[in-house]
């Protein structure tokens, strides 16, 4: 009798237990989302619905300032014009050969950060240095770049000639070199920030190991292959996926250097839509590149999931 | 000794053209080429030609106030937007909380031109679009500052959190008196990045600004550099004008800047 009283009396007590958390639960619910509600907004006025609407629009033929009647559903039309757009064609390759200012930027800022985690004097000044680029403005730095650049009287050129080369490279006025003068901004602009990286992830490994490495008289070669290398590996696949994705979004040196010219032998992706968007105002044609741009994107960051589980160590 | 001599000597590379555009903001016309380089001007214009950018017949300062005004409001919605989100993200649990974590993540993969054509059809339609505050609207939600605020909300211990509740302290007060007092250095970290970012933006001024009254300084630095052409001297010294907020807000912020692209970079 007493025990059978005793479980009711628990299972009350259990019940009512529930009652009040599924109360508690309610508020934390409704606390939770007035707490996210803002940014969740932002987001879906923001980002949400309006890359929902890309995907349609992709499929339909509308010069934006006709009227929402003047739109035409066109199904795969605009992709299948894409695999004939020359522009279009010599952006996708392009932004491939861009992608090698990554690797390039990796390399250097490896062998920056290596130094200066090093014992070496002033070494906020160089951090300070290195970073300068990257914190300026892209506008302010590619008009920089312009005069540098010049051909006949720049500096740069001046220089070249002075050591010897007859016709230096007009840069980017001449189609072979425009890209890959870009290139050499871009690197130098993004030097910074995977140095920054790079010096918190060389801070993170251990150091008893290079002290283990040097009681066994390992050479400096031996333990950057052996202990920075493989230690360091995240950190160098997290640059090297933000830096293909950032490779990807590359718009105001163009906008402001070249304009995807001479010949289009600058023009990328993400300015071939600012084109037809903006000053072709073909809508449904800029969705459909920015439908493909999306994809690029999406697929890099699907291979990031898979990949790093088979090559970086933890 | 060395290492710290080849360090110097790659900085060069790095902090030249800054000192090139420094120098030719002070020179004459006629001195710009003259090679070898003359690094210290020996024909000084400096007054003459910061006068022309700044009270010229494109006052800089105009464009600035632009700037500085975007930048500003920019930073201080995105900071309050982005702490509570963070907030509600990691110490309230609720169970859809997880899940539209998830989602508010997965769009910081959307690049942000593929959503450009419906967000300009968009801001013509609800009337943003040449407007600061469809300008300010657009920098304000920030998957990255939420994501970076979570991670040091997450730090704090959730003992705190219940003791304050045991005390009878809503979320809202637990948010504003214990949990904002303790995560301050990395809004202070993100605040400067977020003002940075915005003040170098020139994608979006491009895209939905017009009229040449609203103009942020990096599009007036380049209807400068296309009006002015050949000018190079006033042409950097606009350069000059443009970078330099930035300096002091770096220089004084340094630590958090460098910290906050650190963290940002080893934590992913």
């Amino acid at each position: 009798m007493a025990s059978k009283s005793f479980a009711t009396a628990e299972e009350l007590q259990e019940s009512t237990k529930t009652k009040r958390k599924s109360k508690i639960e309610k508020s934390e619910n409704f606390v939770g989302f007035l707490f996210v509600s803002p940014m969740l907004l932002g987001i879906s006025v923001i980002v949400l619905f309006p890359i929902v609407a890309t995907f349609i629009l992709a499929f339909a033929d509308w010069k934006f300032v006709t009227g929402i009647d003047q739109l035409q559903w066109v199904g795969l039309d605009n992709f299948i014009a894409l695999t004939s757009d020359e522009k279009f064609i010599k952006s996708v390759i392009n932004n491939a050969i861009f992608i090698f200012t990554v690797p390039i930027t990796m390399l250097c800022a490896l062998f920056l950060a290596v130094i200066i985690d090093k014992n070496v004097y002033l070494k906020s000044y160089f951090k300070v240095a290195f970073f300068m680029p990257y914190i300026s403005s892209v506008v302010a730095i590619a008009v920089v770049w312009q005069v540098l650049f010049h051909p006949s009287q720049g500096p740069i050129n001046q220089v070249l000639m002075t050591f010897g080369i007859e016709n230096p490279p007009t840069w980017i006025s001449d189609p072979n070199f425009a890209l890959i003068s870009l290139m050499i901004i871009h690197i130098w602009i993004s030097i910074g920030f995977s140095l920054i990286v790079y010096i918190a992830g060389l801070q993170s490994i251990p150091k008893e190991l290079y002290e283990a490495a040097d009681i066994d008289g390992a050479n400096s070669w031996y333990k950057f292959r052996n202990i920075t290398f493989p230690l360091i590996s995240p950190t160098s696949f997290f640059l090297l996926i933000t830096g293909i994705i950032a490779s990807f979004k590359v718009f105001d040196l163009i906008a402001v250097l070249t304009e995807g010219g001479p010949l289009n032998s600058t023009t990328m992706l993400v300015w071939h839509l600012y084109e037809r968007a903006f000053l072709d105002l073909d809508v449904g044609y800029a969705s459909a590149i920015a439908v493909v741009l999306f994809l690029f994107v999406f697929s890099i960051t699907i291979i990031q999931w898979i990949g790093q589980k088979k090559w970086v160590n933890y | 000794m060395i290492s710290t001599i080849i360090l110097f000597f790659c900085s060069l590379a790095f902090l030249l053209p800054f000192i090139w555009m420094i120098s030719t903001s002070l020179k004459i016309e006629a001195d710009v080429f003259k090679y070898p380089i003359e690094w210290i001007p020996t024909r000084w214009n400096a007054l003459a030609n910061y006068q022309e950018v700044w009270f010229g017949d494109h006052p800089f300062y105009l464009y600035y106030w632009n700037s500085i005004k975007v930048a500003v409001f920019t930073t201080a919605i995105s900071v309050v937007v982005s702490s509570l989100a963070a907030y509600g993200f990691s110490k309230v649990r609720f169970p859809a909380g997880a899940w539209l974590f998830i989602i508010v993540l997965a769009t910081y993969m959307v690049p942000p031109q593929a959503s450009l054509v419906p967000q300009f059809i968009l801001y013509r339609y609800l009337g943003l679009f040449d407007t600061h505050i469809g300008l300010i609207l657009l920098g304000s939600f920030s998957v990255l500052g939420t994501f970076m605020l979570r991670q040091f909300f997450i730090g704090i211990h959730n003992d705190f959190i219940d003791a304050a509740k045991i005390d009878g302290a809503g979320h809202w007060r637990i948010f504003w008196q214990i949990a904002l007092p303790i995560v301050r250095p990395a809004v202070a970290t993100y605040a400067i990045l977020r003002f940075i970012w915005t003040w170098n933006d020139y994608q979006n001024p491009l895209i939905f600004l017009r009229t040449d009254a609203l103009y942020t300084i990096q599009l007036a630095m380049q209807k400068f550099t296309t009006i002015n052409g050949s000018f190079y001297t006033l042409i950097m010294a606009a350069a000059v004008s443009a970078i330099l907020p930035l300096l002091i807000v770096f220089i004084l912020g340094q630590k958090h800047v460098i910290d906050g692209i650190a963290l940002g970079g080893v934590k992913g």
